[in-house]
């Protein structure tokens, strides 16, 4: 019983911790209707800036983590503003070539200046080790994450739906011409919205160094697994790739427990059967745009 | 006029291309050159770099010439790709007329390269490549590095002499994995030992949690993992946060996972952990300790054991050629290094004459800290160790 919840909180934890990394791409992909392949590659910043901040300058953990966020964000702004502006109106397809030539050159960049091994984040002794909760063995670290991703979430949610600029970044997406006209800033929105994504994704990086593990190779190992969040959760709404990611974090985690012989493949299975009986995935959009 | 031209032509290059090759073949017979393919971009990176390192530091200390010969160089990365590795082995052979290849970062590329240097006749020097199968694909290797067998059969038979009966098993689904998985088993159990739980990770594993619960739940004496370099921090990292060194589990295995590259930045989860392996930089000898420190004071880190590996490599080169006098006969020169004995930064070594593998101390270590820094801290010496994987044929 002790292990089916210690698995349970692994499977919500590790869950959350893809939702951080892959909600700015259901943004992006979503709300904006940019395939941004590279967004693996603002992960790997946040968590190298963190990295970079707590081993080397000595910054305390939780000082280094906003710095991940804002840093990726600032980067993120800057690429949008001189390079991904442009491709907002092309075809997919040359979204998805210069995203994929991002990614292997921010491989070669990060290879180049911080070498290729494994980056370990120092964590402070606070979050080392587990505690017991009526028998069941909760990890420090993991509660954390599960933490601070249940917060934004609970954030993210209710700036989308309840304040103006969720309801004028709605707007922009739904009609961008009848939204300029009506006065709102809509390049402006979008820069705002691709920022947030990338920072968010800059701390899911920073979060991630200590579980997933951190090296250059971070975009390309990952991509596969932000790109089924957003297929499975559907890319309409925060929701959908939430419970997506959580869906998938447990049935990882679970299978691999339980049938350690298929449990890699478990992931892949449940995104094969959703995809079959909802093509636009959990909360996708019926109508094709 | 247009014949006339022609002949001019004729005249000029029959003038100069004599005149080529004869520099040509001059410039050949005093030089050796020893085309080196290496992982220097990709995952494997820190072997190539590690490898690259020690041989500089091998030709800084000794020099750059050997019998009357000037060593030459010539360093191409393959990133671990067998593809580019036939094909970069091919180049060196055919274009820059090497005398010898290695380097090798894993089994897949040694073997890629094995047939050319059949064909070739040239020496292959293996410096990090570790199945046991690869010296037996073409008689022109020599490996300097170590076969996966030889440190799974002796953390074996170590466990079962130090009271570990029950193990559980953690191990990389690859071939290196199913290597030391393999081995490990067939002597623990044979000395009477009991494997209680048996997982194979996928090898671009992102997180270990679900599989180290199942460990934890199997209550074993001792868990036996092997995974690739790189993710021996992460794993040791979540083995102390699911409090498995607290319910007395130990980690043993081959020491690859301990690798002196990135054991101090593993934190004090590491600390304990017993692993056999060829090579610690903590190895007490004189030499070693000289080697570590000229290596630090160059790269300003510490070596592992793939350093050890070229160090070696580059030594058996140096020798060999001295034995032949400076002959550069791929034949002569795999003789001579048959048999060959020498003393390594990791202790006592030698070639089998008749395999052409490695034969080396494997030392039983436990991770302990010394001066403020993690080491793998050799306690028992297990000599001479052949490779078991083709010792039992």
């Amino acid at each position: 019983m002790a292990s089916i919840l210690t698995n349970l909180f692994d499977g919500v934890a590790y869950g959350m911790l893809l939702f951080v990394l892959a909600c700015g791409l259901a943004v992006t992909l979503g709300l904006m209707n940019f395939v941004n392949l590279a967004h693996g590659a603002f992960a790997m910043a946040g968590g190298y800036i963190c990295a970079v901040l707590v081993n080397n300058s000595g910054w305390p953990f939780f000082a280094a983590l906003p710095l991940a966020f804002v840093g990726s964000a600032v980067i993120g702004v800057v690429l949008e503003r001189t390079l991904y502006r442009h491709l907002y109106s092309r075809s997919h397809l040359d979204q998805v070539l210069f995203s994929i030539g991002l990614v292997f050159m921010s491989v070669a960049a990060v290879d180049y200046i911080m070498g290729s091994s494994r980056v370990f984040i120092k964590l402070p002794a606070a979050l080392e080790g587990q505690i017991d909760l009526f028998g069941v063995g909760i990890g420090r670290y993991r509660l954390m994450i599960v933490v601070i991703c249940g917060l934004l979430t609970l954030a993210l949610q209710l700036i989308l739906a309840k304040t103006r600029f969720g309801s004028r970044l709605r707007a922009a997406v739904d009609d961008p011409r009848a939204a300029i006209g009506l006065g709102i800033n809509v390049p402006q929105v979008f820069a705002f919205t691709f920022a947030f994504g990338c920072g968010l994704a800059g701390l899911g990086g920073a979060l991630s160094a200590e579980i997933l593990g951190l090296d250059p190779y971070f975009p390309l190992k990952f991509m596969i697994y932000f790109l089924i969040v957003v297929t499975v959760g559907g890319s309409s709404s925060i929701t959908g790739p939430f419970l997506a990611s959580l869906l998938l974090g447990i049935a990882d985690v679970a299978g691999k427990y339980y049938v350690p012989k298929v449990g890699p493949f478990v992931i892949y299975t449940v995104m094969i059967v959703i995809l079959l009986w909802r093509p636009n995935g959990l909360f996708g959009r019926t109508a094709a745009r | 006029m247009f014949n006339r031209r022609k002949m001019l032509l004729w005249g000029a290059a029959s003038a100069v291309l004599p005149g080529l090759c004869a520099s040509m073949t001059a410039w050949a017979d005093d030089a050796v050159k020893i085309g080196l393919i290496l992982p220097m971009t990709g995952g494997q990176a820190s072997t190539g770099k590690q490898i690259d390192n020690a041989i500089k530091l091998y030709m800084q200390q000794k020099g750059d010439t050997v019998a009357g010969k000037k060593i030459e160089i010539i360093l191409k990365d393959d990133a671990a790709v067998p593809d580019n590795t036939k094909r970069l082995a091919q180049e060196l052979i055919v274009n820059d007329k090497v005398n010898f290849i290695a380097g090798f970062g894993v089994t897949p590329a040694a073997l890629a390269a094995a047939p050319l240097a059949t064909q070739a006749k040239i020496p292959e020097v293996v410096m990090a490549a570790g199945t046991s199968i690869i010296t037996e694909r073409s008689p022109y290797i020599v490996r300097t590095s170590f076969t996966l067998a030889q440190s799974s059969t002796i953390v074996g038979d170590w466990a079962v002499k130090n009271g570990i009966k029950k193990v559980a098993t953690l191990t990389s689904d690859y071939a290196p994995g199913n290597d030391a998985l393999t081995f490990f088993k067939q002597h623990f159990t044979a000395g009477g030992g009991e494997i209680v739980e048996e997982v194979k990770v996928p090898l671009a594993n992102p997180d270990f949690a679900p599989f180290l619960q199942r460990m934890k739940d199997a209550k074993p004496d001792a868990m036996f993992v092997f995974v690739p370099a790189g993710q021996g921090g992460n794993f040791m990292k979540q083995y102390a946060e699911r409090g498995l060194d607290k319910s007395g589990i130990k980690v043993i295995g081959p020491g690859d996972v301990m690798d002196d590259d990135l054991l101090n930045n593993m934190g004090d989860a590491a600390l304990g952990a017993v692993t056999a392996h060829l090579y610690s930089a903590a190895h007490p000898s004189q030499m070693n300790k000289d080697f570590v420190a000229a290596y630090k004071k160059a790269f300003g880190n510490r070596p592992g054991f793939m350093a050890v590996s070229g160090y070696d490599g580059i030594h058996l080169i140096y020798e060999a050629l001295k034995k032949t006098n400076g002959a550069t006969d791929g034949d002569r020169l795999i003789e001579a290094m048959k048999g060959m004995k020498w003393e390594s930064p990791r202790g006592p070594i030698s070639i089998d004459p008749e395999t052409r593998d490695i034969v080396q101390n494997i030392y039983i270590r436990k991770v302990e800290k010394v001066d403020g820094e993690l080491y793998n801290v050799e306690f028992a010496t297990f000599e001479a160790v052949k490779d078991s994987g083709k010792t039992k044929k």
